[in-house]
């Protein structure tokens, strides 16, 4: 591993990052725009772990862990609001739900 | 070129193509596909760091268990195909999309051209012992068991939180 | 130890498992049309060969010479994915679980696994985990209501029995304290089975195999007689073969964990008191493996034409307020052991 610089990691890391923006301002299906985050979290893990491995130092990682655990927490907390919209709007296009703005 | 190189190039693109399909395809089902893609390609490089516990993780967590309630929530609501991605070509999501762009090139550009102030010189035995499950639950089990802790308590609130809001029909 | 040592001895041993894996699943249908009829007084396969031994072959040349039949409405590249992955998937989650002990052949060691790997017991849960996706997407691709509602059934069928599952194998791990099969195996030396030290754990392991297994009475994903066939409903020839094949291989799978992380493996209690020489010992030893795995899938037979389907809301309850927290309850268990006894 002392082949591949750290950098070529954080560029690929920045691009998945770039991407899961793009996702949450483009895409109009609330459980795309979910998945999307879920995309920037990972991009941000990839960047942990790479310095955590390139230092060799697990707090990193274990930083990573934690992300897991706050990730499926949000996972299921937003599915189940979605669910719950859903059942009340017949749909899950976030240009729809506007409720908020009146 | 070696093999360590070949392997990342290889899990790198995997990772970035499927990512861009994920946001480009009109069906979410198959935008979820290409995200556990991706996941898979995460898991990969995480091996190719030496962080195996995080590795595994990656896979029973995301893709085994997180992306299968996505799937389960697609599957239950069947909400069939978006309209056109970029529909009624709204200036705003060009916008959105060069925004991003230039966010990446900004990065990117940093990395590449800025001051090296991280040298890669990466200390292998201290690499490789640091992503043992045995390093990761020492550290977790002793330095930081109150965040655990309060992971766990996080854990306990979303169950309980998404049980009442998918259980209760709000009038 | 030269390379082509190591890449000879690994390619042999992948073919060994290999052959004996697809035999076995092969031999595993006709031996679950067999038992089911003796079960319900009937002959069962008796034409092909002797006594019906040479079914399995037949049946294979049957389903390779059937029309694949695509449905229009089906997601194209997923719907032929799908078997592919479900077969894959249970093929290479057997490279990690020891069958005997490491032997001495033509003068080197060789171990009885195909790869040592440190955190093997994760790599079984995190391929296991994944075996759903093959489901859910055949499912979903089919472009059936049938399919889809043996998909949905099945990812939260898999998640929900998944849990008590780990929890089962984290009292399996603290016995142990190692991830590595062989350090378990080697662990429940003796009488010291985990199936003896902490039967609650087996008992949640062993339902949450048949539910991961999608065997009866947890066949709720292909359940007959509401879901014509679940989700291979749309599937024909040698995709539906794959599945088929798939589910049996899952069988001997399951089996094997719980002969590894239960039944202590190739572990024979006090053979080394008969002070028979080495060769025999290790030969008594992996039969006695193939033994007890041969009794599980008798067992997995016997469970499915003995006890009716359960209803999709029971299943739901028994896997999160039965097996969820009896699961829970054999970590504290464990713990108590750990602590009375070291």
């Amino acid at each position: 591993m002392n082949s591949i610089p750290i950098e070529y990691y954080l560029i690929l890391s920045a691009f998945m990052f770039s991407i899961g923006v793009t996702g949450v301002l483009i895409r109009r299906n609330a459980i795309v725009v979910f998945m999307s985050i879920e995309l920037m979290l990972n991009s941000a893990n990839l960047t942990l772990v790479a310095f955590s491995s390139y230092l060799g130092n697990p707090i990193g990682q274990v930083f990573v862990f934690f992300v897991m655990t706050v990730a499926a927490a949000e996972a299921a907390v937003g599915l189940a609001i979605i669910i719950a919209i859903f059942r009340n709007k017949l749909t899950v296009n976030i240009d729809e739900i506007n409720i908020f703005k009146w | 070129m070696n093999f360590e190189l070949l392997l990342f190039i290889v899990f790198a693109l995997v990772a970035a193509v499927s990512s861009l399909m994920m946001i480009t395809r009109k069906n979410a089902v198959i935008s979820a596909v290409f995200l556990v893609l991706n996941f898979f390609a995460l898991a990969g490089l995480y091996l190719l760091l030496n962080a195996q516990f995080i590795a595994v993780v990656q896979i029973i967590v995301y893709a085994g268990a997180i992306m299968v309630l996505f799937l389960f929530v697609l599957m239950l609501l069947n909400t069939g195909k978006e309209e056109a991605i970029l529909h009624g070509k709204k200036p705003i999501k060009y916008f959105a999309i060069f925004i991003a762009a230039v966010v990446f090139l900004q990065v990117a550009y940093l990395l590449v051209f800025g001051s090296g102030s991280f040298t890669s010189n990466p200390d292998i035995e201290a690499s490789l012992s640091s992503g043992t499950v045995e390093t990761i639950g020492r550290e977790i089990y002793t330095k930081y068991i109150i965040p655990f802790e309060a992971a766990g308590f996080l854990l306990l609130a979303a169950t309980i939180g998404a049980l009442i809001l998918a259980k209760k029909k709000f009038e | 130890m030269d390379i082509w040592g190591i890449v000879i001895e690994s390619v042999v041993k992948i073919l060994f498992v290999l052959t004996i894996m697809l035999l076995t699943v092969s031999y595993l249908v006709l031996a679950e049309r067999k038992v089911s009829a003796w079960i319900q007084s009937r002959l069962g396969p008796n034409r092909v060969g002797w006594g019906g031994a040479l079914q399995p072959f037949a049946d294979v040349a049957k389903l390779l010479l059937k029309e694949d039949i695509v449905p229009k409405a089906a997601d194209k590249t997923l719907h032929t994915l799908a078997p592919f992955l479900a077969i894959f998937i249970a093929f290479s989650t057997y490279a990690v679980i020891p069958f005997g002990p490491p032997i001495t052949l033509f003068g080197r060691e060789i171990n009885l696994h195909l790869a040592d790997v440190n955190i093997g017991v994760l790599y079984v849960l995190a391929l296991t985990s994944l075996g759903v996706y093959a489901i859910t997407f055949a499912g979903w691709s089919s472009g059936s209501k049938y399919s889809l509602l043996g998909g949905i059934r099945s990812s939260a069928q898999m998640i929900s029995y998944e849990v008590s599952m780990g929890f089962s194998i984290g009292g399996v791990v603290m016995m142990a304290s190692s991830l590595s099969p062989v350090d378990i195996i080697e662990s429940q030396s003796g009488w010291m089975w985990n199936a003896i030290v902490q039967p609650i754990g087996f008992i949640t392991f062993l339902v949450s195999a048949f539910a991961e297994t999608n065997r009866l009475p947890f066949d709720l994903p292909e359940a007959e007689p509401e879901l014509v066939g679940g989700y291979h409903t749309e599937y024909s020839s040698m995709k539906f073969a794959s599945f088929f094949m798939a589910e049996y291989a899952n069988m001997i799978i399951a089996s094997g964990m719980i002969v590894m992380l239960y039944l202590g493996g190739w572990q024979v209690p006090y053979i080394e008191k008969l002070g028979l020489g080495s060769p025999f010992t290790q030969i008594i030893q992996t039969l006695s493996f193939f033994v007890k795995v041969g009794f599980l899938l008798f067992f997995f037979i016997w469970v499915r034409w003995s006890i009716p389907r359960f209803r999709y809301d029971q299943l739901m309850n028994l896997g999160w307020k039965v097996m969820f927290p009896l699961s829970l309850l054999n970590i504290v268990w464990v713990a108590v052991v750990i602590m009375l006894f070291n």
